[in-house]
């Protein structure tokens, strides 16, 4: 083996002694701290100098200043063990049910870890069919309110459950033990447990009863049927099996018993397969949703109502060759004569429905439903709805005993009776005299406010209920986040387990209605063997429908409380013999008076139990596109000859005027109403809620004015209108904040739109062609292009909205707002034009001029445009366009920024980055279609916008964390959900599959009742806009303003209105002014 | 030396020698300002200040404290921008077009006209600038290279164009007036007694020697300067207008506007420039350099324009209605007779049919009657803007947008603040500045045998 040595360094080579003694010791020892300290020289070369002294000191300034800076608080806390359930990023739904005592529908929450976010239809149950409206669409933040009690009180002072429980526990023994009287009154209960809940109170305490009473009552119906059918009900109306329908006073289509839009709609579609439609008569005060829907609609004044419906009958009853009633002579009567003859051809296929809470009418109404065969076909008595029970003379009987000092307790739950009783009952004062008044109120409302002791419920998305709207369809809602306002001791609670615990159980309601459930509701249906199957597949459907229904109709019987809730039987009492010609007389005699007062419900606010919800108060109203008021509308002829403020040419400014009905007064703003009947006004319920929140607060005023106290007793229903009315001008003014304040098209093609029969001759009538004239003579405008076309990769995105569909309801705007977190702005901000809706529905009146009318009387075209300006004030018709960014292929937005902020994708969207935004506005300026919308302020931070969601610690957890929140100085608009369809690509990217038609659908769409709005891939040719758009190619599909080149993603269908020539009318009224000023 | 026919009336009267001209030029800078002076000085400064108040505000708060909305997204702000801008022509219009063809006037006026341009422009900055939603990321606007990615301009916006345009013209603007205060820069510093006074003066005159080597540098700059600046003149409103010609808005969306806004801008800013001639020329007893003679020369500049901007209010009219298209002719019937009707009639009265007045000799020779011409042009020119931006926004394509603006408190501020800007600015420039450029003047005395030439007149 050589032995070869290797050496590191000539110094190992060399291996010196002095090298040795180094190399094993490998740590040198160093100076020693003494010697280095006692080297003097060593100190005084190591003095701070001076320039070392202003690095020191620039350092410790830079440091300092650093430190100082404040360190963002960031709240967030990563889950430390994750629930299984909660990936962030991912959502999760929940299947519930929405019910206030007004709306009903049966829904899906959305909530991204673990809070709800936005509400959409469940289409499973067979009662909504996954519609719902605004209201519905916008609890979602009613949930989030931090007006919201956070626990019980007494005497408007926070305490604890323990004394609450025990308090009450006690004064109600006491009360039970002396014989007194408890009484629980509450809006409509639908709930199979909640009854049972009451039953088992009513056993503790025998002296309990309980009173059904509803702001809006259907009592009219529920007695009229009582009469008739020996049933206190109300049926189901089947507007879809309705081939000719007329509505006297009903807004059926938002506001009336149940949400009848998607039926409705259902008949209004026509298309190469479908060449009928429905036709809607309407006769009416107020212009109402239905009414602005209706083909025909007659403006009649409310006192008048029932002489139609008389006058109706007769027609009917001619045709039918049974006696008539005694009648007298109405201006309309020879529309009713064709209405009757319309209805009467259609027998078995035709629905007359009232809107008039009035015993009497309804008879009339049954009776002329029974003439016409509706029994069974359109109106379903099988089937009753539950949805209103209001019992208005029980209500009336206990104010007044309330008022006589007979009750010793009341327990109001999801009820404000101090705000929406009638102003003659004197409700406050009567309720001050009961000794004990509970209340479960969420909040301390009007009613809540007088009560000894506040035990608030929760929220519905925190509650666990049941439901049953219908005979045989029944629903649940579950908790979709733990209470928000849970303390030990304290706290919201569910009202149910309130009363439990009052009736000396402790069980959970939870397991209480699965009791409920396995006693009552399982045995009716057949398909599931084991209840607990059963249950949790009802829980995850959210609605089922079970068999024939064996289970209790609610009767307005005395002693109801007393019986078991599920299994009573259909008390049938025998028929009343119904005396038409008493009744036809009754209703004749009523004398119309010079001013009638209508009250109506908004579909944003409703009876006003939403009253603090931001979004629903600054939702345009349908009609007048109002929003944050209330207000008296009034037939602009009426308001020229009173010498009120008209409000044109987008003038704000408005007359205020002083209402009196009953000795009751309010001031509101005055504001034209075309197609309002001449000598009636209307005024919207639901507003002037001084205690319904912080919102009034915040916004400095209470929102409007409340008209509840106009309504009055008639026959012991109530009478939601009024007149003996007294109106005087205060010779005020204010400004209105409305959102449209030009209301009619100016004879643009912007809407297009045709009638059914000229529909069925050419299915191209109304939606002319654009053509350019070019040299090769007139050539489409959608073949002109300055442009290259986009290359056709992938997905395109587009949107069908039929015209035919849509009936103007909000309901996606208040979609569209939720998903996107839109601001809201206040209404100082929307008097400027500076509402931030990403969706708008854009609603027009029709104008008694138009271009050949000016021709032919020879109007230059000044005047035209002027006469054009007004709408018809007697009786225009109306459109509703949704009106959102149009995404065009050629946007002239994109075109004109100069940072390249607005761009276009591959998928045909039209993007807009926020980030990148310097806020010239000129994209805003260069939009045809004017849906851009610019953050003016710092909506989040601005403490002027102190109403705004994103503000309130809580009320931030409302926003969507898939959309950014703009700040300042920012332009946005509709992104068509880009979020949504990120998330579908990414959900069939990773299921490895490809993305199919469906998977991806935006909020508006989802949330239109009347499936008005179509999305999809417009590349994809077997996707359903593609084949909609194909099959309307040539027949009413169009472009809003193709002429102008930009090449819009969206499209809509022309409207068909199932009528007579409207040109024919205009001419007619034209001629007919003329005249009369000659 | 300028040979002049006899009959021709002189540019400068008086029979001043170049030691007057030296005199009454340096007199202002020289002597002690008159109380007026200060009078509006304080008025202009407080409007200025107010101006200051109110951006501070809007900056603070957004500009949702102006009265622009969705629908009307531009309104005062771009008025006011393109009135400022267009005002500012005239003074490049007098010196470099006027210098090119051999107008020898405008000696007398130019140096004020320019000033006048360069603080126009300032103020027309400012709204260009700060009517941005987030005005400090304006610099975005600029072709900067970025750590943004590869994020860039976009070139097809007129916005980019304008902000090209606007600041060539103002850098142009400026280095050519400065040039030309350089000479009297130096007048002024050989005359200065004061050690501070010259010491500032120096510095302001860069130098100047006065030689040969000098002068035919400095004439060759100004030729070159002026040959720059011409083009200008017609660029930077013809780009302006484009902001407005390139859209797809009904009213905007007309090829007329390059053309248009130049006779506007020229329009505007002669009148302008007559406004303060008038009171400077008063103030600082300078009747003799500008004269019956220019006020009548200008006062023939703006009828013809006045002319141009009529017979294009009634082409458009006219194309509008024979365009056949519905919106076209709406907005433009619109303007006339919709909502703000009224506007159109003051710009309609104030630009078309009263400038036709100066037709008459005894009106445009006319101090009092011009002075108020003046003013009654820029306010119609105002209006002119104002009709082009509100009213074609208010009601474009879809009636349900259709709305109406109402300026705010802040509007009204801010525009009134520039005001008091440009005031402010102009009274510090006839303060400390030579507002006539007596160097160029001087060419231009009839000094050769003049008096010879009189005394055998008598």
């Amino acid at each position: 083996m050589a032995t070869k040595k290797y050496w590191k360094g000539l110094e190992e080579l060399k291996n010196s002694p002095e090298f040795v003694k180094n190399a094993n010791n490998e740590f040198a020892e160093q100076v020693s701290v003494e010697a280095f300290l006692g080297d003097n020289n060593l100190a005084v070369n190591t003095g701070t100098d001076r320039r070392d002294f202003l690095k020191f000191l620039g350092f410790s300034l830079v440091a300092a200043s650093l430190a100082a800076c404040e360190t963002p608080v960031n709240t967030a806390i990563p889950y430390v063990v994750k629930p299984e359930e909660i990936t962030p990023g991912v959502a999760n739904w929940y299947a519930s049910t929405y019910f206030d005592g007004r709306d009903y529908a049966s829904i899906l929450v959305k909530t991204r870890e673990g809070r709800p976010i936005k509400i959409s239809g469940n289409p499973i149950s067979k009662v909504t069919n996954g519609a719902t409206n605004a209201r519905i669409q916008a609890s979602v933040l009613s949930l989030y309110d931090s007006s919201r009690l956070q626990g019980p009180t007494i005497n408007g002072k926070a305490d604890t459950w323990s004394n609450v429980d025990k308090e009450i526990a006690q004064k109600l023994a006491a009360i039970t033990n002396k014989a007194g009287s408890i009484r629980i009154l509450s809006s409509t209960v639908i709930s199979p447990s909640t009854k049972s809940v009451i039953a088992d109170f009513t056993a503790k305490y025998p002296s309990t009863k309980h009173i059904t009473y509803d702001a809006i009552s259907y009592a009219g119906i529920t007695n009229a049927n009582a009469k008739v059918f020996g049933q206190a009900i109300i049926p189901s109306y089947k507007f879809e099996n309705a081939q000719v329908i007329v509505s006297i006073g009903a807004d059926f289509l938002v506001n009336w018993i149940e949400n009848f839009s998607m039926p409705y709609a259902k008949n209004r579609k026509v298309s190469k397969d479908k060449k009928e439609m429905s036709k809607h008569y309407q006769f009416e005060s107020n212009l109402s949703l239905s009414g602005a829907n209706a083909d025909e609609r007659i403006p009649v004044k409310v006192s008048e109502h029932g002489k139609v419906a008389v006058n109706l009958y007769n027609e009917i009853a001619r045709l039918a060759g049974i006696q008539s009633i005694p009648s007298t002579k109405l201006p309309c009567d020879a529309i009713i004569k064709k209405v009757a003859s319309d209805l009467y051809n259609n027998k078995g296929k035709s629905l007359v429905v009232c809107g008039s809470n009035d015993t009497n009418l309804q008879l009339i109404i049954i009776e002329i439903n029974t003439l016409l065969g509706s029994y069974g076909k359109t109106i379903d008595m099988e089937t009753p709805n539950y949805l209103n029970q209001s019992n208005d003379k029980e209500f009336a009987d206990l104010t007044s005993e309330m008022e006589a000092g007979k009750i010793d307790a009341i327990i109001t739950y999801n009820t404000n009776p101090v705000y929406t009783a009638p102003g003659s009952l004197k409700f406050a004062e009567a309720y001050n005299k009961v000794p004990l008044r509970i209340s479960f109120a969420d909040r301390a409302d009007e009613t809540a406010a007088l009560a000894n002791y506040i035990c608030p419920d929760h929220h519905y998305l925190e509650s666990w209920n049941d439901f049953n709207p219908k005979k045989a369809h029944y629903s649940l809602s579950q908790p979709t986040i733990r209470p928000l306002f849970s303390a030990v001791d304290s706290g919201t609670r569910q009202a149910q387990e309130t009363l439990l615990k009052w009736s000396g159980s402790s069980v959970a309601y939870y397991a209480y209605i699965q009791k409920i459930w396995a006693d009552k509701v399982y045995p009716m249906q057949g398909k599931y063997m084991v209840f607990s199957e059963f249950w949790n597949n009802s829980l995850h459907d959210g609605a089922i429908e079970v068999g024939n229904g064996l289970e209790a109709l609610p009767s307005n019987t005395k002693d109801k409380s007393q019986q078991p809730i599920v299994e009573i039987k259909e008390e049938k009492k025998l028929p009343e013999q119904i005396n038409l010609k008493e009744i036809a007389n009754k209703i004749n005699s009523l004398n119309s008076s010079e001013i009638e007062l209508a009250l109506y419900e908004k579909v944003g606010m409703g009876n006003g139990i939403q009253a603090n919800n931001p979004w629903l108060q600054e939702l345009p109203d349908p009609i007048s596109k109002i929003t944050w008021d209330n207000y008296v509308t009034m037939s602009p002829v009426e308001m020229k000859q009173r010498g009120y403020k008209l409000m044109e040419r987008q003038d704000r400014e408005a007359s205020v005027v002083s209402i009196t009905v009953n000795g009751t007064s309010i001031e509101l703003p005055v504001i034209p109403q075309p197609g309002q009947a001449l000598g009636t006004i209307g005024i919207a319920v639901g507003y002037g809620r001084e205690k319904a929140g912080k919102l009034s607060l915040q916004t400095g005023t209470i929102i409007g004015k409340n008209a509840f106290p106009f309504i009055s007793m008639l026959d012991g229903t109530f009478n939601y209108s009024a007149f003996d009315v007294k109106i005087e001008n205060t010779n005020k003014t204010t400004e209105i904040a409305g959102t449209q304040v030009h209301h009619t098209l100016m004879a643009r093609e912007i809407v297009k739109e045709t009638t059914l029969e000229k529909y069925l001759k050419d299915p191209k009538s109304g939606n002319k062609d654009e053509m350019l004239i070019t040299h090769a003579g007139p050539k489409k405008a959608a073949t002109i292009d300055l442009w290259d076309e986009h290359e056709k990769l992938g997905h395109k995105w587009g949107m069908t909205i039929d015209l035919n569909s849509c009936i103007g309801c909000g309901s996606c705007v208040i979609a569209c707002g939720a998903e996107n977190n839109v601001a809201v702005v206040g209404k100082d901000q929307v008097m400027k034009t500076r509402e931030m809706q990403w969706i708008r529905i854009d609603r027009y009146y029709s104008s008694d001029m138009n271009k050949d009318i000016a021709s032919e009387v020879g109007e230059g075209a000044i005047d035209m445009y002027l006469d054009m300006e007004n709408p018809s004030t007697a009786n225009p018709k109306v459109v509703f366009q949704p009106m959102m960014c149009q995404h065009c292929s050629h946007a002239p937005c994109e075109t004109v920024c100069p940072v390249l902020a607005t761009n276009h994708s591959s998928d045909g969207l039209n993007h807009m980055t926020y980030n990148r935004c310097v806020g010239t506005r000129y994209c805003a300026n260069n939009c045809p279609y004017k849906v851009r919308r610019f953050n003016w302020f710092n909506y989040n931070e601005n403490k002027d916008f102190t109403f705004n969601p994103s503000q309130d610690d809580l009320g931030r957890m409302v926003l969507n964390p898939d959309v950014v929140v703009r700040s300042r100085g920012v332009m946005e608009k509709c992104s068509m959900c880009v979020q949504r369809i990120q998330k579908g690509k990414l959900d069939a990217k990773t299921a490895e599959r490809k993305l199919v038609d469906g998977d991806i659908n935006t909020a508006c769409a989802e949330a239109c009742p009347a499936n008005a709005i179509l999305f999809g891939d417009v590349n994809d040719p077997s996707s359903e806009i593609s084949l909609l758009r194909k099959r309307e190619e040539n027949e009413r599909n169009y472009f809003i303003l193709e002429e102008l080149g930009v090449k819009p993603s969206v499209s809509y269908l022309t409207k068909v209105r199932n009528c007579d020539e409207t040109i024919e009318e205009g001419k007619s009224n034209k001629k007919n002014s003329e005249t009369i000023e000659a | 030396m300028q040979h002049e026919s006899e009959i021709r009336t002189p540019l400068i009267l008086g029979n001043k020698s170049y030691h007057q001209i030296s005199e009454d030029i340096a007199r202002p800078i020289e002597g002690k300002s008159t109380k007026l002076w200060y009078i509006l000085l304080t008025i202009s400064a407080i409007l200025f200040l107010w101006g200051i108040a109110c951006l501070s505000y809007t900056i603070g708060v957004g500009i949702g404290v102006w009265g622009s909305n969705n629908g009307v997204a531009w309104a005062w702000d771009i008025t006011n921008f393109v009135w400022w801008i267009g005002i500012g022509h005239a003074g490049t219009l007098i010196s470099a077009v006027l210098l090119l063809f051999r107008q020898k006037w405008r000696m007398g006026i130019n140096r004020s006209a320019e000033a006048m341009t360069i603080f126009a422009v300032m103020c027309a900055a400012i709204f260009v600038t700060l009517h941005t939603g987030r005005p400090w990321l304006d610099y975005w606007l600029f072709p900067l290279p970025n750590q943004f990615g590869s994020l860039w301009i976009n070139f097809n916006s007129p916005l980019v164009w304008d902000v090209f345009a606007v600041s060539t013209y103002f850098s142009v603007s400026l280095v050519f007036w400065y040039t030309g205060l350089i000479p009297d820069f130096a007048m002024i510093r050989d005359r200065a007694v004061k050690p501070t006074f010259k010491k500032i003066y120096s510095i302001l005159s860069f130098g100047w020697g006065g030689g040969a080597r000098h002068w035919s540098r400095f004439e060759e700059v100004s030729l070159v300067l002026a040959g720059l600046s011409t083009p200008l003149v017609f660029s930077v409103h013809s780009i302006v207008s484009m902001d407005f010609a390139t859209s797809v808005v009904p009213g905007w969306h007309t090829t007329i506007f390059p053309p248009y806004f130049v006779a506007g801008a020229i329009f505007s800013g002669f009148a302008m420039v007559l406004t303060l001639l008038l009171i400077m020329r008063k103030v600082y007893r300078l009747e003799n350099y500008i004269t019956i003679k220019h006020v009548e020369y200008m006062n023939i500049v703006i009828i013809v324009t006045g002319s141009i901007v009529g017979v294009a209010y009634l082409t458009e009219l006219f194309i509008s209605w024979y365009s056949g298209v519905e919106y076209e002719q709406y907005a433009f019937l619109n303007r006339a007779t919709g909502p703000y009707w009224w506007a159109y009639a003051a710009m309609m009265t104030c630009n078309v049919i009263s400038p036709q007045l100066f037709w008459f000799k005894k009106l445009r020779t006319s101090l009092t009657f011009t002075f108020i011409m003046s003013i009654i042009v820029n306010i119609g020119m105002w209006f002119e803007r104002f009709v082009i931006i509100v009213p074609t926004l208010c009601r474009t394509y879809l009636p349900s947008s259709w709305n109406m603006y109402h300026p705010t408190f802040v509007d009204i501020g801010i525009f009134s603040g520039t005001i008091g800007m440009f005031f402010t600015f102009f009274l510090l420039f006839t303060r400390y500045f030579p507002v006539i450029a007596q160097a160029e003047l001087k060419s231009i005395m009839k000094s050769s045998g003049q008096e010879h030439k009189d005394k055998r007149a008598h």
